[in-house]
């Protein structure tokens, strides 16, 4: 259905996570969603957190709209604010891909900057989640606390590329139940989350 | 774990998970793959366990439900929703089996001729654990022949056959227990059919209800065969009541009789909490046979019209009064019995012994008497008694040339607490038999429902037990005492089904086993018997033809 789309180019990384900068404004994808960047080896990163700002951080925006009927017109009447304003994706490394297998395992080397990003096809996004094995690198990620609606948004986009979706949501399901042994009210709310 | 493999169907559904912890002493733990569910399983179901070259087979003897996360007890998973409920079970929540191993094969092939060892080690960790196949049933306890007779079913297993070597288990002594309506009386009534089918042993019945020999009765009041009917030409049926035989349709081949003349002072001793006989009063009966002569004092005492002839027979005697006097009171309660007879018996004993040397089969049935255990416990030590004695000069002369051995006699004796509680064990006949274990090529199969109220030591020298349902605490201990794992095989006893399910271990069978006891009383169970004898060649018409098997 949808093809390799570019979203952008890397403008900051680390070996945890990367910022990537849209092309366009407000032409991200969401949180959850699995992208790929770089070659050999090439990354893979899932979308935690996107934000919209100004491209200056010393330049702050100001309201526009006072004489503005709809919030449209106030980018109609200054089409320089899709210049001047910027959407930056941050993701988390989740595993590479090295000669013809993938690894769900931390990464050695950040992807350079100007890397560019790709959002992953049906097709990868069911290679990659046939296994599930960086669960763990997300789930004690210490990257950001909300993480678990990342993890919950990913499976659910997973589940829909899978043949049998609610198949799929079990395994998921007893993999999160393995993770968190001890954490059970995490587990519910998790679980809980995926199940609808 | 990868997804796509994860979700391939397991190859064996049979497999159940996999060993996790264990001793030998408390066996070892299993936990279940996430699929099983504890309620598919059952205690006393058989498994067996692979280990890099062994194998090994034992029973499920405890099931548990694990949690890797403790809270889980006071903060339990919203499993009002499905996708939850699916996920946690087998996951967070999971099945635990225990499972005693009891035998070890080792699949090298020298080994393999030996057969199942006694397990004196443990799985290793993640041994893989599954139900056993039919196959492993077969190689543990042997296939069908004719040794090995199909007793029933190991618990849960329709197709598998569970044969018992008849010829290993008449060597010793054994019992058949359970609390009442438990399945006793068709279990042995299988027993008893299996060892005249597979010829390796001669028996005699002693048939309290009179349900042994020509038919018995279902718990639907349904008829169901009796020995005679199955194998006519090689059952005898006697009578202590011609009356009630005839009156349910059967021509006894011999009326038995009991003459004054037979009753020993022995046999009275047995009696003594049945007639609530005291001490004194048990032991005048020795003193009257020293007075009397031993052929007379039943007959003498009983004749004595009291006053002073009996005062001063108590004086020479030197017995106390009141004492005699009970002796004489409940004594006399005999001439109501109309098997016994003042003018003399027949020689029952000659007859039933007639019978015996030919290789077949003897049910004494009690008709109305069965109710009655003083007569019962009478005539059952009575005959016994002499019957032994016979043997044993027949095996005596046997001593010099083995061929001269008699053939085996197994003697099934019902209410086997009666002649075998710790106060009169040592006493009777029964007890000597059960503790010289096969010295005289004679055993016991005793049917019981109170095991505790058996002497223990008699208890222990039991071969092979087959132990329906028991509840009563005391019934439990006494009769797993020293049995290895029986804090195990406990839980695994209380716990059978009310009807038709019992446990078997002992010298006859290499490992405890759960059986669902076959099915007797239809038409498809009795053409069962058929089909063994063309199969194992047992049919009368073969032996006629082809001569007598060796
Ligand atoms: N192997 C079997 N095949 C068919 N029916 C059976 C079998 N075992 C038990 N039953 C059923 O269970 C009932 C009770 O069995 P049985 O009479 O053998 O019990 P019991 O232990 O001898 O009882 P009691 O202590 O009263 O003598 C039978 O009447 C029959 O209906
Ligand atoms: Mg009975």
């Amino acid at each position: 259905m949808n093809i390799n789309k570019r979203i952008g180019e890397v403008v900051e990384s680390s070996s945890l996570q990367f910022t990537v900068q849209c092309y366009d404004l407000y032409k991200s994808p969401n949180i959850g969603t699995l992208v790929k960047c770089g070659s050999d080896p090439q990354l893979f990163g899932i979308v935690y957190d996107v934000s919209n700002k100004s491209m200056d951080p010393a330049r702050r925006p100001v309201p526009r709209g006072r004489n503005e009927n709809k919030e449209e017109e106030v980018y109609l009447s200054n089409p320089q604010l899709n210049r001047l304003l910027i959407t930056e994706v941050n993701c988390v490394l989740v595993g590479y891909q090295s000669v013809d297998e993938i690894n769900q395992s931390p990464v050695s080397l950040p992807p350079m900057i100007h890397s560019f990003v790709i959002e992953c096809s049906d097709e990868e996004l069911k290679r990659f989640s046939s296994c599930l094995d960086f669960l763990p690198l997300l789930l004690e990620s210490p990257v950001l606390n909300s993480i678990d609606e990342v993890i919950s948004s990913f499976l659910i986009k997973s589940s829909r590329v899978h043949d049998d979706s609610s198949r799929f949501l079990i395994y998921a399901g007893k993999e999160l139940a393995f993770n968190l042994s001890g954490q059970l009210i995490r587990l519910n709310n998790l679980l809980k989350r995926i199940s609808k | 774990m990868n997804y796509e493999i994860n979700n391939q169907p397991y190859e064996d559904t049979n497999i159940l998970g996999m060993v996790v912890s264990g001793s030998l002493n408390n066996g070892v733990e299993v936990k279940l793959k996430p699929e099983k569910s504890v309620s598919e399983i059952k205690v006393g179901r058989y498994v067996s366990i692979e280990a890099e070259s062994l194998k090994f087979f034992g029973v499920v003897t405890d099931i548990e439900l694990g949690a890797t996360d403790q809270t889980l007890r006071v903060n339990p998973p919203e499993i009002s929703n499905p996708f939850i409920a699916k996920v946690i079970s087998g996951s967070t929540a999971y099945g635990v089996i225990q499972v005693e191993p009891m035998l070890i094969l080792s699949q090298d092939e020298l080994d393999l001729i030996d057969g199942p060892q006694p397990a004196k080690t443990i799985p290793p960790h993640f041994s893989k654990v599954s139900f056993a196949s039919d196959k492993d049933v077969e190689t543990v306890f042997g296939l069908e022949s004719n040794t090995n007779f199909w007793l029933g079913n190991p618990l849960d297993m329709d197709t598998a056959k569970l044969c018992l070597n008849i010829e290993e288990f008449i060597k010793r002594s054994n019992g058949v227990f359970g609390k009442s309506g438990t399945g006793k009386t068709f279990l042995t009534r299988l027993l008893l059919l299996g060892i005249i089918q597979r010829g390796v042993a001669s028996q005699l019945v002693f048939d309290m209800q009179s349900e042994y020999g020509w038919k018995g009765f279902s718990e639907e009041s349904k008829e169901v065969k009796g020995l005679k009917q199955m194998f006519s030409s090689k059952v005898a049926i006697f009578s202590l009541d011609e009356e009630s035989s005839k009156r349910r349709g059967v021509n006894p081949d011999y009326v038995v009789r009991i003459g004054y003349e037979d009753i020993e002072p022995g046999d009275i001793a047995v009696l003594k909490e049945t007639l609530n006989l005291s001490e004194v009063a048990a032991d005048a009966a020795y003193s009257l046979e020293r007075f009397y002569g031993s052929n007379k004092w039943f007959k003498e005492f009983l004749s004595l019209s009291g006053g002073d002839e009996f005062i001063e027979l108590a004086r020479s005697l030197n017995i106390n009064q009141a004492a005699l006097s009970s002796l004489k009171n409940r004594l006399s309660r005999f001439k109501r019995f109309d098997f016994i007879d003042q003018s003399g018996g027949n020689d029952s004993v000659t007859q039933i012994l007639s019978y015996l040397d030919r290789g077949m089969h003897v049910v004494l049935e009690f008709g109305r008497y069965g109710s009655d255990l003083a007569a019962y416990m009478l005539v059952a030590n009575l005959l016994t008694r002499r019957i032994y004695a016979r043997y044993a000069i027949l095996a005596e002369k046997a001593l010099g040339d083995p061929t001269q051995q008699p053939t085996p006699l197994v003697i099934t004796i019902e209410e086997a607490h009666k002649f075998l509680s710790p106060d009169i064990a040592s006493q009777t006949i029964f007890g000597t038999i059960a503790r010289e274990m096969r010295k005289h090529n004679v055993t016991l199969l005793v049917v019981d429902q109170r095991p505790s109220g058996i002497d223990d030591e008699i208890m222990s020298q039991l071969g092979t037990k087959i132990t329906c349902l028991l509840d009563n605490e005391k019934d439990l201990d006494s009769v797993l005492t020293g049995v290895s794992g029986n804090r195990k095989l406990r839980s695994v006893l209380s716990r059978l089904e009310s009807k038709q399910q019992a446990l078997i271990f002992g010298h006859a069978v290499p490992m405890p086993m759960v059986i669902k006891v076959r099915d007797y009383g239809t038409a498809t169970s009795y053409g069962d018997f058929q089909i063994e004898d063309t199969k194992f060649n047992f049919d009368e018409d073969n032996e006629d033809l082809f001569g007598k098997k060796l």
